[in-house]
């Protein structure tokens, strides 16, 4: 499946571009996708066990993924992935 | 939502002619005016998304405005705390926030709270507010404003920014989730650049701090759908807004279980005060030497090489004569070019990421390696004011 993913400014400096392409069939598989390719990215995605951080929201579509399976929720083609960090600034 | 005062304040003549574009407007009208003059919402801090928070709900008739800060006026602020002006450099910022507030509307009441918020006063502050609205800079405080506005059942207007993107959102009404179902525990400190280290572009907090502001607005009139229950992204590059579906995590400890029956210790949550002492641990590991006596070096002619691994845009605002620009993120690669058999000085900005370099070098066997202590920001005030601070 076809992924698009969206990293925010903060993580789009550790890829080519903030919008990604990406494959695979669930989420997880779309996101290791992605870190094999950045390298530097991978850590900022899950950690060393392959799992989502408390701090790194994962939206499938309009839809928080915690909720939906987490890292086996299943995508489809044309699905969009955003990637919605901890920021504080105020 | 029904304000804490019961009495209905009447508007003077003066008012109604004030706020004549409201009264006209269905949707507020006199019925609304007089809700918002009753209203009492506490801004959290006062800066970038405080700012035009506090200008808004001024102008707006807002009856009182409770104001949490604790800082001064800095000459940094003024590019987007558009609450002070350059008059108020060095001022207390509640100082300066209550006088453009009177000028702009003296109908307002302010009531000024000079302190940090803690898990010993927030219940207290809070509690006789209707509603709180985050313009925080940082994660401990984030989490106490929200584990606070939790336990009290007071909405939490929330705004983040970073560079060019922001966050909003309205949390721990009754139905809404809260901070801790959006994210469930912060991340590492250092791991997020503030505003202060990353940068952010000025009319951000404009951007979000206006959409927390029309969400309070919202709120105390009761019109509107309110974010709650979602989460706006903003992208100011791509001038991009975007909704999220927010849900209400039933495992989360603070609205979810109710495990969280008191305020905690939120540094310790955040992992602050371990960080700070590792940092301290650590610049106080390398060797350090001062701007003076690097001056005195320079000055006698010594054969040794300066490093300053700092970013090249902050290379092109300032730099010490004679230094070499290898970024910390690159010092690895350009070992091969570096001579341990020399004496290296190595600066950054402040000094703790040419802490972390001066520890690469010397793992890497490097042995007369030293920190410059304060970095380029102590150079310009100890030797050379020539160099700008930035």
């Amino acid at each position: 499946m076809a992924v698009t993913l969206f990293l925010p400014t903060v993580l789009a400096r550790l890829a080519d571009s903030g919008t990604l392409r990406s494959e695979g069939d669930t989420v997880g598989e779309v996101v290791e996708n992605i870190a094999g390719r950045y390298p530097d990215l991978a850590p900022r995605l899950r950690d060393e066990k392959g799992d989502p951080y408390a701090f790194v929201t994962f939206y499938l579509n309009d839809e928080d993924i915690r909720f939906t399976g987490s890292f086996r929720s299943p995508v489809k083609d044309g699905d969009e992935l955003t990637i919605v960090p901890a920021i504080a600034g105020g | 939502m029904s304000t804490t005062a019961s009495v209905t304040p009447e508007l003077s003549n003066e008012e109604i002619f004030r706020y004549s574009r409201h009264l006209i407007l269905p949707e507020v009208g006199l019925e609304g005016q007089k809700k918002l003059k009753r209203a009492r919402v506490l801004l959290v801090g006062v800066g970038g998304l405080g700012s035009p928070a506090a200008l808004y709900l001024a102008a707006a008739g807002v009856g009182t405005l409770g104001l949490v800060d604790f800082d001064v006026v800095d000459a940094t602020n003024l590019q987007r705390q558009v609450l002070h002006g350059t008059s108020a450099i060095g001022k207390r910022k509640l100082d300066s926030a209550r006088e453009r507030i009177e000028d702009l509307n003296p109908n307002v009441k302010v009531e000024a709270h000079e302190t940090p918020l803690t898990s010993r006063n927030a219940l207290e502050i809070i509690g006789t507010y209707d509603l709180v609205v985050d313009g925080t800079d940082n994660f401990q405080t984030r989490y106490l404003v929200n584990d606070a506005c939790v336990l009290l059942g007071k909405p939490n207007v929330y705004g983040s920014i970073y560079r060019f993107e922001g966050q909003a959102s309205v949390f721990a009404t009754a139905e809404a989730p809260c901070y801790r179902c959006l994210f469930r525990e912060p991340p590492p400190p250092g791991l997020v650049p503030s505003c202060a280290e990353g940068g952010v572009l000025g009319v951000l907090p404009g951007i979000i701090g206006t959409i927390q502001t029309t969400e309070a607005l919202k709120l105390i009139l009761g019109i509107g759908e309110s974010l709650a229950g979602r989460l706006l992204l903003v992208d100011a590059l791509r001038m991009n807004f975007r909704t999220l579906n927010l849900r209400k995590d039933p495992e989360c400890p603070a609205c979810g279980t109710h495990e969280i029956k008191e305020l905690i210790d939120y540094e310790e949550f955040c992992g602050v005060r371990q960080a700070a002492a590792a940092d301290a641990a650590a610049q106080s590991a390398v060797p350090e030497i001062t701007p003076a006596q690097l001056a005195a070096r320079i000055a006698r002619g010594d054969d040794f090489d300066l490093i300053d691994v700092r970013e090249p845009h902050e290379w092109d605002i300032a730099r010490i004569p004679g230094a070499r620009l290898i970024p910390l993120g690159t010092v690895v690669e350009a070992l091969p070019t570096l001579d341990s058999a020399r004496d290296i000085v190595v600066h950054c900005k402040v000094g703790g990421r040419s802490a972390k370099a001066v520890q690469q070098l010397q793992a890497s066997g490097f042995r007369k390696v030293w920190n410059l202590a304060g970095g380029i920001t102590r150079w310009s005030d100890d030797v050379d004011p020539s160099v700008p601070k930035y």
